[in-house]
């Protein structure tokens, strides 16, 4: 069911793997099976990936994404690879911020800091 | 008693998450027109979608033979909301929050507490099983003012 995937765009730049999601809003159970269907094998097959998951197309976004992206940094950290988050505007960084989940991921500003904050 | 709008709709729908689409989009042009800003119509469509997909998947257990009821009314003042679905209802003080260390990384459980951050008001009916929620516009005020 390719049709219901958001589109994820991957780049790759010095020893990261850039996914920006290019639809604008993520929403129901199908957007996330979706975007789950093209993150996570690029998680599963690349153990200790650097990746930066680039939000700045993102306008509107449901809880379930959090859920989503939590499991993704489980995966990741496992095998000791790092996870940044960027471009998130502010009224989606808003919903970080009450779920606490500001905390929880490493968010900057653009996909050059991201990048550039790799260890 | 909810009072009554100028705008007033009512509608049942199939329950699956993306059954709420054509109305969500109508609510939202509908407070757009009410100068409702970009913001508070942010936070009205994220509360609409946490409580529709509560409505699915918690209240009625995702049984598409079931269905959720949402009627709205609006004012140049505020949009009330209900939406209730056909489960058993639950106690939302029961609800953990989701922001303590033991459940932050939990995938689910933040619908309740986004709903409650971007509404003024978010109340259950005693079954549990209908959300009632009230958003005021910012600016009725300073609209009173100028008239």
């Amino acid at each position: 069911m390719d049709q219901l995937r958001p589109k994820i765009k991957v780049e790759y730049v010095q020893h990261a793997a850039i996914a920006t999601l290019t639809d604008e809003k993520i929403l129901d159970e199908s957007d996330i099976r979706g975007l789950a269907g093209s993150i996570m094998p690029l998680v599963e097959t690349s153990p200790g990936v650097n990746l930066v998951l680039d939000f700045s197309n993102v306008k509107f976004l449901s809880s379930a994404v959090l859920g989503l992206l939590i499991r993704i940094s489980r995966k990741i950290y496992e095998s000791d690879g790092q996870f940044k988050l960027c471009g998130i505007n502010p009224k989606i960084h808003e919903i970080f911020r009450i779920t606490r989940l500001d905390r929880v991921f490493d968010i900057h500003a653009d996909r050059y800091d991201a990048v550039r904050s790799l260890d | 008693m909810v009072e009554r709008g100028l705008v007033h709709k009512s509608r049942v729908v199939a329950s699956c998450v993306s059954a709420i689409e054509p109305l969500c989009r109508e609510l939202l042009d509908d407070v757009t027109g009410f100068g409702f800003d970009e913001d508070e119509v942010f936070g009205i469509h994220l509360a609409v979608e946490e409580a529709f997909a509560n409505a699915v998947k918690h209240g009625n257990k995702a049984d598409e033979h079931r269905s959720v009821s949402i009627e709205y009314f609006i004012t140049p003042v505020k949009v009330d909301i209900s939406i209730s679905d056909e489960g058993a209802g639950f106690a939302p003080e029961a609800v953990p929050d989701p922001r303590t260390e033991e459940n932050l990384y939990n995938s689910g459980g933040r619908g309740l507490l986004l709903m409650r951050s971007h509404m003024d008001v978010v109340e259950h009916n005693d079954k549990g099983n209908c959300v009632h929620m009230i958003k005021y516009r910012a600016n009725a005020q300073s609209d009173e003012v100028k008239e």
